[in-house]
């Protein structure tokens, strides 16, 4: 049976990260081999982090892999022979690991703040659509796609399957925290994922670990507070993808009124129309957007043109902190006049920024049943919410540090051979 | 700038106080499955339709003054309750919000318990499925809060009427 058919050799892939992947399923090799996997090679893990972090050049299909061998790994060295594991969800596991990430598209987060779309939304759509993916998983079982589509989707049946994927202490954010901090080469976010796996242990809804294993999840929790301050909302970071965000707006405004492109929007005709089918969808990937932007550096359309130099050629927007508080209300309104007087749209040239336009997670202790936390399984069998054993946790899932940051082209205001008094009094304004 | 984090406060401003993060997160994401023009992302987890993006904005607005955030002991656990401060009020009449109705439907969800939000947007999480299908999920992934078919029929009546108050066609 296809469901339970092996390679006649294991395939292993080298990984800097875990070392080797290790693949004996047949469904799962047969996975990685589909058109629809093979494009996560063509977009990048952390999006425009790269411009900061020069190494981040990873991409998801890396990361897919990874998430698909800590599960393996869970799955057949900790959990197989536990009395609350059903070793028949094995397969469906691995698959849910490999397959979490598919519907991303290119620069992901800039597109779906853009063009309000759901990556999770194309994911299912891949995985049940007329697709290699959904091909494969069909000749496992009729329902098996659709099993594979509601893990990911959180909205199995089985939610100890589903923690696996998609919990506080998960596969995903697991390989991610290790594989951003090997790529970007930052020394914070490294914690010991071999001895949380050793103390992790299936209960009937979730996945819980060893009170022994305690010190390994707050090295775990500090590296995601750490990774997400130093890394993923790294203020220049933030800078290129307020100029992504930036750019799509300016070709898609253009578009709609008419403008004449030196090279059209092929690509991106149905997002700007908001019905983007999945066919569409899967040729976009970041090499057809970047190719975009290298010819749209030459449009006679001064914005989109001068956005794109900028994002190709790194030559990013500054910032400076910014509290909106009413007072700060009103002298971005006075800033925004400014600029228009100043000849420098502040639509496209002015922008706030905050920490909620990016929202990786911190720790949840679940107080209201927002999201489900961490528990910690004690010697005498009872479970207890991670932060109220840890001082350390609790101490940083307390009261958030918040930021906002207002973004702007230095470059503009420092050219004072037009405008002069106008460009020197928003920079009183900026640095005052 | 800013605007979604104005919708938040205006929503807020509608109905004067909101009881329960649940409860919060409930009444913005039925809003949005209303066609209001909320943009957070929502994801279903353990409890239902539950948007990261919102709790960190609501965050950031008690951060900067705006919302007042009260926690308190109730039973077992904490439950905090939010509600605009003056200087929010303040903040929010530098934006001219065009959403008209949202204080009708904001009023009327507030009024529900965060139980019975729960079950309403659940159920509108899975408003693809047929509703035979739409209760077998209800009944196994809430197999812990126990909803009745009377809860259940309850909910869909009440989703109609948000619909015809919003001017949606169901």
């Amino acid at each position: 049976m296809y469901l339970n058919e092996k390679l006649s050799e294991e395939k292993v892939f080298k990984d800097p990260v875990h070392r080797y992947v290790h693949v004996r399923d047949k469904v799962v090799w047969d996975l990685i081999g589909t058109k629809e996997f093979q494009r996560l090679r063509r977009i990048k893990q952390l999006g425009t982090t790269y411009l900061t972090f020069h190494g981040a050049e990873h991409s998801r299909f890396n990361h897919s892999l990874g998430v698909y061998e800590i599960v393996r790994r869970i799955v057949d060295d900790v959990f197989a022979g536990r009395p609350d594991w059903d070793e028949n969800e094995r397969l469906l596991c691995l698959c849910a690991a490999l397959l979490h990430d598919l519907g991303h598209g290119p620069f992901s987060h800039s597109f779906e703040k853009v063009f309000h779309l759901d990556h999770e939304q194309f994911t299912r759509a891949i995985i049940l659509g007329d697709t290699e993916v959904n091909e494969v998983l069909r000749r496992v079982s009729f329902d098996f796609p659709k099993k594979v589509a509601e893990v990911i989707a959180k909205t199995y049946e089985n939610k100890l399957v589903v923690s696996l994927i998609s919990s506080q202490i998960d596969a995903d954010r697991m390989d991610y925290l290790l594989r951003d901090a090997y790529y970007t080469g930052v020394s914070y976010g490294h914690f010991d994922m071999e001895r949380i796996l050793r103390v992790m242990r299936p209960r009937e809804e979730q996945v819980v670990i060893k009170r022994s294993g305690m010190h390994a999840v707050e090295d775990y929790i500090m590296s995601r507070y750490q990774m997400y301050w130093q890394v993923y909302f790294h203020p220049v970071t933030r800078s290129a993808e307020v100029i992504l965000t930036k750019i799509l707006h300016r070709a898609k405004h253009l578009y709609l009124a008419g403008y004449t492109f030196q090279t059209p929007p092929v690509h991106f005709q149905s997002l700007f129309y908001g019905n983007m089918q999945l066919e569409d969808y899967l040729k976009l990937d970041e090499a057809v957007t970047l190719y975009y932007f290298q010819q749209w550096q030459d449009e006679q359309d001064p914005i989109l043109s001068d956005l794109c130099r900028r994002f190709m050629n790194r030559n990013l927007f500054k910032y400076v902190e910014f509290q909106p508080t009413n007072e700060e209300m009103k002298k971005l309104v006075e800033l925004t006049t400014l600029f228009k007087k100043a000849g420098i749209d502040p639509n496209y040239y002015l922008v706030v920024d905050s920490s909620s336009d990016l929202p990786y997670d911190f720790y949840r202790p679940g107080e209201e049943e927002e999201r489900l936390p961490i528990y910690l399984l004690m010697p005498n069998g009872e479970l207890r919410e991670l932060s109220r054993e840890s001082t350390i946790v609790d101490a940083i899932s307390g009261k958030r540090r918040t930021d906002h940051k207002l973004y702007f082209p230095q470059d503009f205001l420092d050219d004072l051979s037009t405008k002069r008094n106008i460009k020197k009094k928003i920079k009183e304004l900026l640095y005052e | 700038m800013l605007f979604e984090h104005a919708k938040i406060m205006k929503a807020l401003a509608a109905v004067g106080e909101i009881v329960g993060r649940k409860k919060l997160q409930k009444m913005i994401y039925i809003a949005k499955k209303m066609k209001f023009p909320f943009y957070e992302k929502f994801d279903f987890h353990f409890y239902g339709p539950y948007s990261e993006e919102l709790t960190l904005r609501i965050e950031e607005l008690c951060n900067v003054g705006f919302l007042q955030e009260m926690k308190e002991k109730k039973g077992g656990y904490y439950q905090y309750r939010y509600a605009l401060t003056e200087a929010g009020e303040q903040f929010l009449t530098h934006y001219h919000l065009d959403m008209p109705d949202l204080d009708v439907c904001l009023r009327s969800l507030n009024e529900q318990s965060a139980r019975f939000l729960e079950l309403v947007s659940t159920i509108l999480y899975f408003e693809d499925l047929s509703k035979d299908e739409v209760k077998e999920k209800v009944f196994t992934l809430k197999s812990k809060q126990r909803y009745t078919e009377e809860e259940v029929e309850e909910a869909y009546r009440y989703i109609e009427q948000l619909c015809e108050q919003a001017y949606i066609k169901s």
